[in-house]
């Protein structure tokens, strides 16, 4: 039962739960227009604490296109953030308006708080650089409409591991499945956190930290690309040092099997050369429609209206 | 040689890792004590090379548990007319609320003060403890 749940980490959700939002998502992109009515009168409430351009846009999509209504900010400055109110007054507040809760927030575990105060579920939608539920959600629905399976994987990803939120939440997510593997390249300074390594290392996971990514391309069947995040950094020199360490280019592609794909959760700065987007194996732009379906079928379960 | 005579009734936190104690010192309030209590550094031990020893000359009363946090190795002796009638080796809690601090600086706890510092044991071998908020780690005898 999915109803009035909060959706905080990617594991809040069983496989089978999963399962249950990728197959009503599949329904909503067979005859999206079946369901343009499915959340008429209820309302959603996007806070961003922190700019987001696609995360945001895909929510506030997905809920116009159930028919429903959004309301939110999309940067601190424009509300009463601004005059130092706390996370949990804000929430009682917005609750009181709203049917459902999407928030982003700068600090790690804010909309854990969120859902201790809330009464309507709260949506993660990336707390700083820690998780980022729903980008799993759409990462998860893509791998299984291309590969349909999420065993058996190799799953590489490359790039920040240390505050690339959307690489722990995939990692936690897919550690789930049986068989799955991981390799992860990053600089030294880049690596994952030690309780991603440890929650592998407990569930008897492999995985190995490697630091170039021409070395392992060819084991992969995915190569989960990720941005070095520059409002992440306390440092702007060591930023501007590790921002260009991976680009991933046409001649690195010959390297890939032909069944690999490339996923990314977008923007992308410097990190897949243009060059690569023709290439058949670049799923990047088809993993933001997936992002949109898979939230308007979230949307609905976490309603009860689907 | 330095002496300390032994205790009454009273307490002696005994195989502290060196340079722990006084962490544990200062955590169990001791610096404010009306009664006597010594803070014996390096002392040696055939176990730990060097240990740290805390003596209290009162029947305090204080959670145990929280010691293991700081180090979970430690002995709690119980002292009544000079003999040891209880030995305590501390367990580590499953859950803490206000006692580890998160030292991400990222972490919402680093901001929003109303909210308790909540961490969760996840691992009792190593003594590591997860904060509910942003999973960051905190290790026994390390952080």
């Amino acid at each position: 039962m999915l109803k009035g749940r909060h959706l905080l980490d990617p594991t809040d959700f069983s496989p089978g739960e999963l399962d249950e939002i990728f197959d009503f998502a599949d329904q909503i992109i067979q005859s999206p227009a079946q369901f343009n009515h499915l959340c008429d009168s209820s309302i959603l409430a996007t806070l961003f604490y922190e700019p987001s351009t696609r995360t945001r846009f895909s929510f506030e999509a997905a809920m116009l296109r159930l028919g429903g209504n959004v309301v939110g900010f999309a940067e601190p400055a424009s509300s009463s953030v601004a005059k130092g109110e706390s996370v949990a007054d804000t929430i009682r507040t917005v609750a009181c308006y709203a049917d459902i809760i999407v928030m982003r927030h700068p600090k790690e575990g804010a909309p854990r708080i969120a859902s201790q105060y809330s009464p309507v579920p709260v949506i993660n939608a990336g707390d700083g650089g820690h998780l980022h539920p729903t980008q799993t959600l759409t990462d998860l629905l893509t791998i299984r409409s291309v590969k349909h399976q999420l065993t058996g994987l190799t799953i590489g990803c490359c790039g920040d591991l240390k505050f690339g939120r959307t690489v722990h939440s995939l990692i936690k997510a897919t550690s789930r499945y049986p068989d799955n593997r991981f390799v992860l390249i990053s600089p030294k300074e880049l690596r994952v956190p030690d309780y991603v390594t440890a929650d592998l290392a407990a569930k008897g996971i492999p995985y190995q930290e490697v630091e170039r990514l021409d070395d392992v391309i060819s084991d992969l069947d995915i190569l989960y690309m990720t941005r070095v995040q520059k409002e992440r950094f306390f440092n702007e020199d060591d930023y501007v040092r590790l921002k260009d360490v991976y680009v991933l280019d046409a001649e690195k592609m010959r390297l890939a099997r032909q069944d690999m794909i490339v996923m990314h959760p977008l923007p992308r700065v410097g990190e897949i050369a243009y060059d690569v987007d023709s290439d058949p194996r670049a799923y990047y732009f088809k993993q933001a429609k997936f992002g949109m379906y898979v939230r308007m079928a979230l949307i609905s379960k976490l309603l009860g209206v689907s | 040689m330095l002496t300390i005579t032994s205790i009454k009734n009273g307490i002696v936190i005994d195989h502290i890792r060196a340079g722990l104690g006084i962490r544990m010192f200062y955590q169990l309030g001791l610096d404010k004590a009306d009664y006597s209590v010594a803070l014996i550094m390096n002392a040696a031990s055939t176990r730990l090379g060097r240990k740290d020893i805390i003596k209290i000359e009162n029947n305090v009363d204080f959670d145990v548990t929280m010691l293991a946090l700081i180090d979970p190795n430690v002995t709690v002796n119980v002292i009544e007319d000079e003999h040891i009638v209880r030995k305590v080796r501390p367990d580590l809690p499953d859950r803490v609320e206000d006692v580890i601090k998160c030292k991400n600086p990222r972490c919402i706890t680093s901001v929003e003060k109303y909210v308790p510092q909540v961490f969760t044991l996840v691992n009792r071998e190593l003594g590591q403890y997860r904060c509910q908020y942003c999973d960051e780690i905190y290790t026994v005898g390390k952080d």
